[in-house]
């Protein structure tokens, strides 16, 4: 039993996967009783979360498992916690899209895809983390083009499963090259080959950087994300921008620390300048934005950016801060896109003008959106706030103040972008100035979802110190 | 264990904030009277601490310490000294009165007091607290609100370029001086964000040199400092009334008290650099705002404006680095604070009834609204400078704080704003109060009712009591200032 403790989240998953087909022929019949599958995925995904929170954490000195396929460490524990816990809620609101809920299949992709992230953030060898990675991938590429009615969603899946496929070969072509310059796979070995600053060294990073940067979109392999995000299923964008991308980051976080130990003792510049115009053209292509999933694309990016600040500090608070940004990024971006999914349920629609007057049509969800939108702005007391603060404190402690200095300018575009959004909640009128004809209802699942991620957000924004004591003791399990 | 006063000070209107957001929409009576009672409550506390502030011993009281988070050395750190206990008891006025005055507002009333009293914390929070890392969080509390309050309840024509404007200012100075305290958090290499143990950190004259500009222009941005005043006047004329009365009376000095706590007290060496600097951005601040206020024609640019000429002084005293300067900027604060929320108030009142604040088309509103009209004169000699208010008691100083430096002509050229305040003030009061009431006034204007009355009579008390007894805050400023002084090496 012990022997399988560093697996245990992935094989509850694989055993809630399995329950979910079981159950699905006997909802069939019962229309009334179809909602239960989405509890019953949104619950099981607790309890696994709660069994391995209890039974399989890992002990303080990381140890390998599978002869080294996976390492038993703090920082892929957290990681999956917290995938866990974001499918759980990405769950809860699938329930509220009409075309997903009653379909077992859609719940199943969502806990295949977490298993694989789940692999993804502890896989410690080349073969295991490719594997991972393709888990992950193939059943976002069908979640993303779902909608097999809706040309959006089918262009969406289709074009997120050519650039996927495209960055998968390039990225296993930077695997392969590793393997036989070196003959070896694990990642914990690989790392004295790249300790100093060679061309094939070089050609091979930018192969494997240019596999990940897709998976969290950084420039110039961002382009696929407003597309993706504004045809896919809203729940399903959440997921897509939030817990993919936080183990794209969990992947590239692993190689940098013990695998492109060139890039990250002398060459974090290459890493600072991505950052940098990352961070500048997402906000400053999010600025132009009609739509809100597309805004949400956009602005996701200039998230990735300001994540990799943390990443080019690296020591000391870098890889801290960065752990810490994942999870109050990922709790506030499931938030936005879980309102957005609410209001484009009863609207239809996606576009601003669907938002007007939206704190007068249902107060809460103007609330919940005020709390989404200035913590992704980063104004206190939530999350985003700190997580933004101890990106720029790494990143001046390393001493990247230049880049510190583009992050904050670049929040500032985003601050205008943001509050623009909520000027069309608070202060704009519907056409007829008739909101109270015109509420928006939360359904239940969807409700309990988004007061669980504001208080969220609201703990991770105040009581931060545990929070980044935890992201510490994650990050420094890493090496 | 003493009693918290300062954490339940900061905390009470958040908490009447989330209170308030549990109620029903319509449950407007029981809204408005938590507001109130919130309000008076911090008004209390903080009347307290200021009462029983012990001028003798001086320095940090009421001090509070709680680890917030060890490992970067952040830590829940409140205190007061004789700079700030003043502003402590402003904000609770502010913040009661502005109550009072927006009895009226009917849109969405709950989010409106629920954003105005978490922006009253975010104020509070700054003014107590002694960590640089907390100041700032609650820093940009107090700025987010801001824009939500004036964009949903400000004046519809400007509304949503006057939010977008503050707030964007606010910010870019907020995350300049960010990047300056972490550089300082850093280079201290005591790695604790502790300003009591930063004032001690002695960083080398050349960093304190780099850094002082940035810093504290950064947090001069929000103390409305010439050639970043900009958004001020807009924003004010923009706000609903209880939000300009906060904006001019206590935000600005949320500017300003971050500037000299932030930038001069931990940066002495660099304020001592840049001061002629400073002093000759202020001056552009108070002769060319009493200049641009003086050919104003809405009733609510002159207060504005009026606002970035008296905030010069503010600026204008610290920068002179010597005990007189700083006392009157010390109590030019207070002065303003109050003088300002009385102005935007009666502003408030008679734009309430008349539906124009375009000066030609107003006058003879004593007669319906006799208070207010006594509060715009008592107001008006206030910020003239009158002997017997407290504007006299806080500029006069200045003056012979500027006096005394080398760059004394300074003093010459900025009594000529006092001049020019005068001039337009009086010309305000006449025209408004006095003068011939319009013909489709008369009979529509209906009097103010008695919470508006409160708030005024509160606001003159404190300018009038600060005039005839200087005692009454002088001390308190005085005890704060010494310290300052000691940072800066007994200059």
């Amino acid at each position: 039993m012990i022997v399988l403790l560093p697996i245990l989240p992935e094989i509850l998953l694989l055993a809630l996967g399995v329950l979910i087909l079981i159950l699905d022929p006997f909802l069939k019949k019962d229309e009334a009783r179809r909602p239960f599958l989405g509890w019953f995925t949104a619950v099981g995904l607790l309890a696994a979360l709660t069994v391995s929170l209890l039974l399989a954490r890992p002990a303080d000195d990381p140890a390998f498992a599978f002869g080294g396929m996976v390492r038993f460490d703090w920082l892929g524990f957290v990681f999956k916690m917290f995938f866990l816990f974001a499918a759980a809620v990405t769950a809860l609101f699938f329930m509220d899209e009409e075309k997903l809920n009653r379909r077992a299949e859609a719940y199943l992709l969502l806990v295949a895809a977490a298993l694989g992230m789940c692999l993804m953030a502890s896989a410690a060898d080349l073969v295991m983390l490719y594997l991972a990675i393709e888990t992950t991938s193939i059943p976002l590429y069908i979640l993303a083009g779902f909608l097999r009615q809706d040309d959006k969603s089918t262009e969406a899946g289709f074009k997120y499963l050519l650039f996927g496929a495209l960055t998968s070969a390039v990225l296993l072509y930077g695997f392969s090259l590793i393997y036989g310059l070196t003959g070896k796979t694990g990642l914990y070995e690989l790392g004295v080959y790249f300790n100093n600053f060679n061309l094939i060294a070089m050609g091979i990073t930018f192969l494997v950087l240019a596999g990940l940067a897709f998976k969290v979109s950084l420039f110039p392999f961002h382009f696929w994300a407003p597309d993706v995000y504004e045809g896919a299923p809203t729940p399903v964008a959440g997921f897509l921008s939030t817990v993919s991308k936080a183990a794209g980051f969990a992947v590239l976080a692993r190689l940098f620390a013990v695998v492109f130990v060139w890039v990250s003792d002398d060459w974090s510049l290459i890493l600072a300048i991505l950052a940098t115009l990352t961070m500048t053209v997402g906000n400053l292509i999010a600025l132009a934005q009609k739509n809100i999933k597309r805004l949400l694309a956009y602005s996701s990016i200039a998230h990735a950016g300001y994540a990799l600040v943390g990443v080019v500090a690296f020591y000391g608070l870098g890889l801290p801060s960065v752990v810490f940004y994942l999870i109050a990024y990922v709790l506030t971006n499931l938030l936005a896109f879980g309102i957005v999914a609410v209001v484009g349920r009863v609207t239809g629609s996606d576009e601003f003008p669907a938002y007007y007057g939206l704190s007068r049509r249902s107060a809460g969800l103007g609330l919940a959106a005020l709390v989404a939108f200035l913590s992704l702005s980063g104004m206190p007391p939530f999350a985003g706030f700190v997580a933004k603060v101890f990106v720029f404190v790494a990143a001046v402690e390393s001493g990247w103040v230049w880049l510190a200095i583009v992050g904050v300018l670049n929040s500032i575009v985003g601050l205008y972008y943001y509050l623009n959004v909520l000027k069309y909640m608070y202060l704009y009128r519907m056409e007829n100035q008739d909101e109270d004809q015109h509420p928006v209802p939360v359904s239940r699942p969807v409700a309990v979802a988004l007061i669980v991620l504001v208080a969220g957000i609201l703990l991770l924004g105040t009581l931060f110190g545990p929070w980044f004591g935890l992201a510490t003791y994650a990050a420094a399990a890493l090496f | 264990m003493q009693f918290p006063f300062l954490s339940v000070i900061v905390f009470t209107p958040l908490a009447a904030a989330l209170i308030i957001l549990v109620y029903k929409p319509e449950w407007k009576k029981a809204i408005r009277w938590t507001a109130l009672a919130a309000g008076l409550f911090a008004l209390m506390l903080s009347a307290w601490v200021y009462i029983s502030y012990d001028k003798s011993a001086a320095g940090y009281q009421f001090v509070e310490k709680y680890d917030w988070m060890p490992m970067l050395g952040i830590s829940l750190h409140f205190g007061v000294d004789g700079m700030s206990a003043p502003l402590v008891l402003l904000t609770g006025v502010v913040m009661v009165t502005g109550v009072m005055i927006s009895w009226g507002v009917e849109d969405r009333p709950r989010e409106f007091f629920a954003f105005l009293f978490i922006l009253a914390s975010g104020v509070f929070g700054v003014f107590a607290s002694l960590d640089l890392f907390m100041l700032f969080f609650f820093y940009e509390i107090a700025v987010f609100p801001m824009y939500l309050l004036i964009a949903i309840w400000g004046w519809i024509k400007t509304r949503e370029y006057a939010a977008m404007k503050l707030t964007l200012y606010l910010f870019v100075g907020s995350v300049i001086s960010l990047i300056g305290a972490l550089v300082m958090y850093f280079t201290s290499g005591q790695h604790t964000f502790n300003m009591l143990a930063l004032e001690t950190a002695k960083f080398t004259p050349e960093f304190q040199k780099t850094w002082f500009l940035p810093v504290f222009l950064g947090f001069a941005i929000l103390g409305g400092i010439f050639p970043f005043h900009n958004w001020s006047p807009d924003g004010h004329v923009a706000a609903p009334t209880a939000v300009s009365m906060f904006h001019a009376g206590v935000l600005m000095k949320l500017g300003a008290f971050a500037a000299l706590r932030v930038g001069i007290m931990l940066l002495p060496e660099g304020a001592k650099f840049w001061a002629p600097l400073i002093m000759g951005l202020a001056l552009v601040n108070i002769v060319y705002g009493a200049f641009i206020a003086s050919v104003q024609t809405d009733f609510k640019y002159v207060i504005g404006f009026s606002s970035v000429s008296h905030m010069g002084l503010v600026a204008m005293g610290f920068a002179t680095l010597n005990a007189d300067g700083m006392i009157g900027a010390g109590v030019q604060m207070f002065s303003h604070g109050v003088m300002t929320a009385l102005f935007f108030a009666v502003v408030g009142m008679v734009y309430d009834r008349a539906h124009t604040r375009d000066i030609p088309k107003l006058g003879g509103m004593i007669k319906p609204l006799p208070l207010a009209g006594i509060g715009l004169i008592v107001g008006s000699l206030v910020s003239m400078g009158m002997p017997g208010f407290s504007g006299f008691v806080a500029e006069f100083p200045i003056f012979r704080g500027i006096w005394s430096t080398h760059l004394w002509w300074m003093a010459i050229v900025g009594a000529i704003s006092i001049v020019v305040t005068a001039a337009y003030v009086l010309r305000v009061v006449l025209k408004v109060f006095f003068g011939k009431m319009p013909e489709e006034f008369e009979h529509h204007i209906p009097p103010i009712n008695w919470l508006d009355k409160t708030a005024l009579i509160l606001l003159m008390a404190f300018m009038i009591g600060i005039g005839l007894f200087p005692a009454l805050m002088v001390p308190w400023v005085e005890s704060g200032v010494q310290h300052i002084l000691a940072l800066l090496g007994g200059a």
